[in-house]
Order: structure tokens, then sequence, then C-alpha cells
């Protein structure tokens, strides 16, 4: 089947790839582009730790045509960090023990900087809210709700989500 | 038509390590040109933290700083035999395989340094932030990086350690029947506090609390994060995860996470847990570990929660809506236990 060129930015960097018309975006960040950052868990967008954002909105990426693209901004897990320094929410997540396998932890991170670029001071409900498509096996939620919360309260005078 | 509360409490004596003993566990450690040392294992973290606590044993054992030792795991092509990562045995096991390993690193570090200070090993310190001095002569002093590199390129001498632990597989006595099924118990008292409704059959956590005696806390905030992990895992076996219902075989079972129930982050319940050391004679460091214990007093709690809610003993795992409704009707209705002790 013939393979059809996309561009788009991932992370600030520019991309350019050939993909399947059916080749999920999980699949090129993964084997094209080298960006292990999303994981791939249930393949099916039930587990959500391959969860990225295109322009600024989440996506499960196993579940995204890579075609469709073209021309857009994806971010992943990968590019959260600048250089040495952690993302307020990565660092949070240190402080307060929110991993353990860590499996789950890139779908998290993408879904807690999606939920507080929306709104960045959530409740506890809507911080919940706001992670309820990602599964995670290991912590039973409290600590990753809690860097959450804590990353909202203090990280807002540092950068804006 | 009302919600019923309950309170159940459960207690467990939790051996550590395979029953009977007979489970060795591996570990091989060597210095770095750069002073810092790699520990091999083949025992592997699956999140539970057995990477930093073994840092943290490897470290205290060598004498250096815990930012000098790697730990390199999960290979089992170039790392040292271990019989693995189950029956709650890695910090136990494990942290005792490293510290034969690190006790014999060590005595070789020690030599290497000796012979470039000029003095007897049995009268070297370590000072645990990277330096080896004469005891209680502190300005005859060798960096542990420098006695790394003097003993690989100039003594000639690998600085590094073997460590194996085993407990001898328990025979039985065919006389008496006596046995020793186990030589590190850790034990834990939790205490659930549930909702049941009796019209919908729904069992809600509303919180729970524990104590665990896990021998020494290597590392405190890593044994409440898996405590707190573990809670949740026992709750989601107490009222969600099944491959069931088999409507009408076992190919109508859940496949994926779209039918496999688990509660959410939305379904946790309040825990306070406070940990208790009694340090275990033959542990590392008195380390006996959290291990699979951490799920394991929530399920009685819950069910007896369940019971003392509305009177319903579930017998079997989940307690579902379906099995608590069936279980109400069968007694002619809600029948709430008395409950014994304070309120709260």
């Amino acid at each position: 089947m013939a393979k059809i060129p996309v561009q788009f930015r991932l992370n600030g960097s520019d991309r350019a790839a050939f993909v399947g018309p059916s080749d999920n975006l999980l699949t090129l960040l993964r084997r094209g582009l080298n960006d292990f950052g999303p994981k791939y868990g249930c393949g099916q967008g039930t587990c959500g730790t391959c969860t990225v954002l295109v322009d600024g909105d989440l996506q499960l990426s196993c579940l995204t045509l890579a075609a469709t693209c073209e021309g857009k901004h994806v971010e992943t897990v990968s590019g959260m960090a600048e250089g040495p320094v952690l993302h307020p929410l990565q660092q949070a997540f240190m402080d307060h023990f929110a991993a353990q396998c860590g499996f789950c932890t890139p779908g998290m991170l993408t879904a807690a900087k999606a939920l507080l670029a929306a709104n960045p001071n959530p409740t506890r409900a809507e911080v919940i809210d706001g992670i309820s498509g990602n599964i995670c096996r290991c912590t039973g939620y409290d600590a990753i709700i809690e860097a959450i919360l804590a990353a909202a309260r203090g990280g807002q005078a540092k950068r804006t989500y | 038509m009302a919600r019923h509360r309950g309170r159940g409490m459960a207690s467990v004596n939790y051996p550590i390590g395979m029953n009977l003993g007979g489970d060795p566990s591996q570990a091989l450690i060597h210095s770095n040109p750069d002073g810092k040392f790699t520990v091999a294992l083949s025992a592997i973290d699956l999140g539970q933290g057995m990477k930093q606590v073994t840092r943290q044993v490897a470290a205290e054992t060598l004498g250096v700083p815990m930012e000098d030792v790697y730990v390199d795991t999960a290979d089992s092509d170039t790392g040292p035999h271990d019989m693995g990562s189950f029956a709650s045995r890695g910090t136990h096991r494990m942290g005792n395989a490293v510290i034969a390993a690190a006790r014999e690193a060590r005595g070789v570090l020690l030599e290497a340094a000796a012979e470039e200070l000029e003095v007897n090993a049995g009268d070297l310190v370590t000072d645990g932030r990277g330096n080896i001095h004469v005891k209680g002569a502190p300005s005859r002093s060798i960096t542990v990086k420098a006695t790394a590199q003097a003993a690989q390129f100039k003594q000639g001498k690998t600085i590094a350690g073997r460590g194996i632990f085993l407990i001898p597989l328990s025979t039985v006595d065919p006389q008496t029947g006596e046995l020793n099924p186990n030589t590190a118990f850790a034990h834990a008292c939790l205490v659930a506090d549930v909702e049941v409704d009796d019209e919908t059959g729904e069992v809600t956590v509303l919180k729970m609390a524990s104590a665990y005696e896990l021998g020494r806390a290597i590392n405190p905030k890593m044994v409440e994060q898996q405590l707190v992990g573990g809670a949740w895992m026992g709750i989601s076996h107490a009222l969600y995860e099944t491959p069931e219902p088999y409507y009408p075989d076992p190919s109508h079972g859940p496949r994926d996470f779209n039918e496999y129930l688990m509660p959410g982050p939305g379904d946790t319940a309040p825990y306070s847990v406070t940990i208790l050391e009694r340090p275990a004679p033959d542990g590392p460091f008195g380390g006996k570990g959290p291990g699979e214990m951490c799920a394991n007093p929530v399920l009685p709690a819950i069910a007896n929660a369940v019971y003392n809610a509305v009177g319903v003993r579930v017998n079997d795992l989940p307690i579902t809506p379906e099995k608590v409704l069936r279980g109400i009707k069968a007694n002619g209705g809600a029948r709430p236990q008395p409950r014994r002790g304070g309120g709260g």
C-alpha cells in the first residue's frame, strides 16, 4: 500500500515520515521516531499510557491515525523537561512518590499537563476526573492525585502550563 | 432501603520468602575505575523499590555514598542466579546477598587502600563520603576513587565481592512432623469501614487504617508507598476483579480493560498506615519487607465489614453487588450486626 508523507512538530522539532494509511501515531512515535515516552499498554484506548497532546488536546496515540497529524504539534512526555530541568509536574511526581513501576507515568503526566493547562487550580475531584482515563496498578492513585494538586499549587509562578 | 455501615478487621502473619526455605539469591559487586560500584542482580524490580533498597544496603555495607552505587537488575544472562521477585522475598533474600557481596568487596577495597597508605587494613575505616582513613587519624586518608584506580592500574587487584543468601531447605522430621517453615515473619492488622447499599448491593470502602510490622523499614517512604498501593489492590481484589462472569461459558469472560473491572482514581479510600519496626535478626539491617502482605489483610477485613454491615457472609471473591443482594434476600433483609469497640 502506498505510503503517505506526514510532517508535524514533535515536542517543538519538525519531523517528517512516511506512514501507512492505517499506521497509528503510537507506532510512528516509538518505532519510526524513537520517542519511547508514550507506552504501548492495551492498544485499544482503555489504559491511557500512550496519551499525548495533539495541538494541546489529549489524544490516545494508539487510536490516532498517524496521517491525521499532518501539520499539527504533537507533545509527548519526552518533551516535558527542559534539559536537566524537570517540569513542575515531573518534580511533583518525584516529590510525592507518585510512580512505582512507572509504566502509567507518561500518560499520567500528559493528562495532568492538559488538565492544568485548562484548569490551573483544580479541585481534588477535578484532578480525579482529569486522570480517570489512565489506569495505574501500583500506587493506588492517591500519590498521583496529591502530586498534581501540589504542582497546581506551586508550579504556577514558575511556568505557565 | 438504606445504606448500612460496617466495620471489619483482619490480621496477618506473613512469612517472608519461600515456605521451607531453599530459595537462594545471589549478588555480584565490582568497582569501576571511577571508584563507583556496580551491583549485578538477576532479581527484578517491578516497581516495589528493590533497586533502591539494595542500593542503600550495598552503600551502607561498602561504606560509600549511595550515589556511588549502581544496581543493575533483571538480566538473567549476565547477572548471578536468583529465584526471583516473589513471596515478598526481595528485601530479605536479595538484601542479605548484597550484604555478603559488599562485605567481600569492602575487604578488598580496604586491603588495596592499606597497601597505598602502608598501614594495616584492619586499622582502616570509611567515612561514607568516599574516603578511607586510618582509625583516629583522619589525615592519613585516601579516596575510594584513588584506591579503585590504584587497585586496578598499579596493584592488579579486582575490587569485587560475591554474595549468596540461602536458607537451606527445611526437612520434615518423620517422627514429629516438625519443620522450620520460615525464619522471618512480618505482621499486620487492618481495619476497614464500609457502607453497603441494601437496594443495589454495592459496597463502598469509606476508610481504612492499618499497622504493619515489617522489620526495619529500610526506605520508610517507599514502604508507605508500597503499602498504600497494595491496599488499593486489595480493595480491587475484594470488590472488583474477576475473570467471571462466565455467561454462558468462559469465552464470554472479560478480555480487556473495558470488561475487566478495576477501581479507578475516584474509588480510593482514605487510608492511614502506621509502620512498626521490630528488626529481624536475620534480615538485612533488620529488614523483612512489605511485599504481598500490603494487599492480604484488606480482603478479609472488607468481607468482615460487609458481614458487620448487613449480615451477609460472602465466601468467594470478589464481593459483587449480586452476591451481596442474594445474601440479603436469603436472610429476608439486611441484618446489621452489633458493632463492638469504639466508633469513629
